[in-house]
């Protein structure tokens, strides 16, 4: 039997995402990048949306996101992806908008970038993987990194005296009037996925319905920044992010959970 | 229709912008400069042509949304002052390296620092010898006049999609804030989004649709890719320099003596030389519109007629250097300016060219900055 006898569209239970291109990822293996990656194109090509969306590209490791994600993309500076989104959106509202961004970019120097395209309520969405850590530039401290965590700029552990408490951006951003839809998610097991990508896929359903701004942030590990092998890294998320950064829905349909 | 009015610079400047049919302005607001912005929201423009106007939270948002909107292939333009404009030199580089066709004004104020709301050349360094990092200029027009306020938007979006790059329009506080009489150009409308995507559709973010994906970036990890970047960009510099350069001469043809000033500056050397004439003193003026590309030929060819050139400046001595470099040392160059927010008199620049340039003669002696600006 030839292998083209075997890959039949009715025995097929995983392909390729259309959406991204066959170039390989510059990703660590096991890093939750690429299947949020993967996620976020499934939605736009389920959508049938392609044609009208345009991507914002972080400066973190996901900068090369446009090398992935076969669509039109825009890569900004660290931290302006949301106000790179909002001049998008306002001479084309009826386009498709998004950044992806890490929580360096997202939640320290593009904080203010962050809470004002948010209060604005663009009619956006935002992707934020926070992995706890500057996984780009080598695994230095982020907002988000945990009390005690071992950074190569926190290497003793993070201490709040000192460095402060990490930033429940998330949380912030949800008490604005202008965004309707926070959630947080993780990519690190089958029904993880299958959640994040149904709450990517609300979010550009409230796109598409001109309800305002949708923040999806994805807790992701960083299995190189924390030192740690992909498996230890996932357990490790489980037992220490997730009781910090509590997954699933913080506000929907503009109310809060 | 076109239209005569009196006006201030930054009305006749954000007036010609609806005119030009440009898509969107983002600004925030800095003295000397605020009237663009808030002359948009009174206008409603919104209404006239469909121009989107957003006040946004710092100079660093605006920039990055003129970023955003630039990268989608739209006609957008921002404006400030020079704090503001120091704040959007990280944005302004961006848009360089990634080839984005936007329209910046600077509408200058004395510093360093937060130094003073009046007006100053003092951003002249900034504006041409690249401002943000990288191997980069811009397109530099300064407008001498209110009229010109108006005139150079659409010259500078001319320009900027022309090379698919960044220009600036280098203004002062007062040009800025001075009112003279203007000549509005007739409305042009706005391009649609089905016109747009037909002509920038080859390189804007539009969305994919029938064509490849497009792709707006500055970054090139290959070390071959992004010098092959950096020499597109220079070759763009050259053309610039070869097709439009742009200045003017004032009394030159017979002139003994030269002054080089721009903006507000020329402004009163035009005067100064006017002084100078009726006293028999044949004094010429040139006046660089564009400070990138710098006119450069014309100032060494002058050099070989006059016995002396002064450059007169709101700043303690910026634009001399480049004087200096055209002119290879054939004939004695100064510097005269006034700093602070202080604007010299016509008087002022006369006694400083008899001063430093005619009644120094042969007995020159190599000069300190400090001694040059006073
Ligand atoms: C203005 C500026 N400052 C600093 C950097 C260096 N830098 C690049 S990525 C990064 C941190 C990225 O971390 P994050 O956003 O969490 O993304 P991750 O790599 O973890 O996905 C930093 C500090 C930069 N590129 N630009
Ligand atoms: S460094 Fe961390 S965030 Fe970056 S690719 Fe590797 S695991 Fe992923
Ligand atoms: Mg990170």
């Amino acid at each position: 039997m030839d292998i083209l006898d075997i890959i039949k569209p009715e025995n097929q239970v995983f392909c390729k995402t259309k959406l991204m291109t066959d170039t390989a990822l510059s990703y660590c293996p096991g890093c939750g990048h690429g299947t949020a990656h993967n996620l976020t194109m499934e939605v736009i090509d389920e959508m049938g949306i392609v044609e009208d969306t345009i991507g914002v590209a972080p400066v973190g490791c996901s900068v090369l996101a446009y090398d992935f994600m076969n669509i039109d993309m825009t890569q900004a500076a660290h931290g302006r992806a949301p106000a790179v989104a909002t001049g998008i959106i306002r001479t084309w509202p009826e386009k498709y908008v998004f950044t992806y961004q890490g929580d360096g970019d997202l939640a320290a120097i593009g904080t203010a970038e962050t809470i004002h395209a948010c209060n604005r309520g663009e009619n956006i969405v935002i992707i934020f993987i926070n992995n706890g850590i500057y996984g780009m530039t080598g695994g230095q401290m982020a907002p988000t990194t945990l009390e005690g965590m071992h950074t190569s700029t926190s290497p003793y552990g993070r201490e709040i005296k000192n460095m402060g408490s990490p930033l429940k951006i998330t949380e912030l951003i949800a008490n604005l009037p202008g965004v309707y839809y926070v959630t947080r998610q993780s990519v690190h097991t089958h029904k993880h996925v299958r959640k994040a990508k149904k709450a990517i896929r609300t979010a550009f359903e409230n796109t598409r319905l001109k309800k305002g701004l949708s923040f999806v942030e994805i807790v992701s590990n960083c299995n190189s920044g924390w030192k740690m092998t992909p498996n230890e890294a996932n357990i490790w998320m489980e037992e220490n992010m997730f009781s910090y950064f509590p997954l699933g829905d913080i506000k929907v349909d503009g109310k809060l959970k | 229709m076109s239209e005569l009015k009196l006006m201030k610079g930054n009305e006749a400047l954000a007036e010609a912008a609806i005119r030009a049919g440009v898509d969107a302005y983002f600004g925030y607001p800095i003295t000397p400069q605020s009237e663009v912005i808030e002359y948009l929201m009174t206008e409603r423009p919104e209404l006239r042509t469909g121009m989107v106007v957003l006040q946004a939270e710092s100079e660093v948002a605006a920039i990055n949304m003129v970023y955003g909107a630039a990268s989608t292939g739209k006609k957008v333009m921002t404006s400030s002052s020079s704090p503001g404009i120091s704040l959007k030199q990280e944005g302004i580089s961006y848009m360089a390296g990634a080839e984005l066709p936007a329209v910046i004004v600077n509408v200058v104020r004395g510093g360093p620092g937060l130094g003073t709301i009046q007006p100053s050349q003092a951003d002249y360094f900034q504006s041409v010898k690249g401002g943000g990092h990288g191997d980069y200029k811009l397109y530099v027009l300064a407008p001498a006049s209110v009229q010109e306020m108006s005139d150079f938007v659409t010259d500078a979006f001319d320009i900027a999609f022309k090379y698919r790059a960044p220009v600036l329009i280098l203004s002062d506080g007062l040009i800025g804030q001075m009112m003279e009489k203007v000549v509005l150009k007739d409305q042009v409308e706005r391009i649609s989004d089905k016109d747009l995507i037909k002509m920038n559709g080859y390189w804007a973010t539009t969305g994919k649709k029938d064509r490849e994906r497009n792709i707006i970036t500055s970054l090139d990890l290959q070390s071959e890719k992004m010098e092959a970047r950096v020499h597109r960009l220079q070759k763009k510099y050259v053309k610039m320099e070869l097709e439009d350069l742009r200045y003017e001469t004032i009394d030159c043809e017979d002139a003994d003596y030269l002054i080089v000033a721009y903006g507000s500056s020329a402004r009163i050397s035009q005067k100064a030389v006017e002084l100078a004439r009726k006293k028999g003193i044949k004094v010429g003026l040139l006046r660089p519109i564009t400070l990138f590309p710098f006119p450069k030929k014309q100032l060494f060819d002058l050099a070989n007629q006059v016995k002396g050139i002064l450059s007169v400046e709101l700043n303690a001595g910026q634009m001399v250097e480049d004087v200096k470099l055209a002119v290879e040392h054939k004939v004695p160059v100064e510097h005269f300016g006034r700093t602070g927010g202080i604007i010299h008199t016509p008087e002022e620049v006369l006694e400083a060219l008899e001063q430093k340039i005619i009644n120094h003669g042969h007995f020159r002696h190599h000069k300190t900055r400090e001694s040059s600006i006073l």
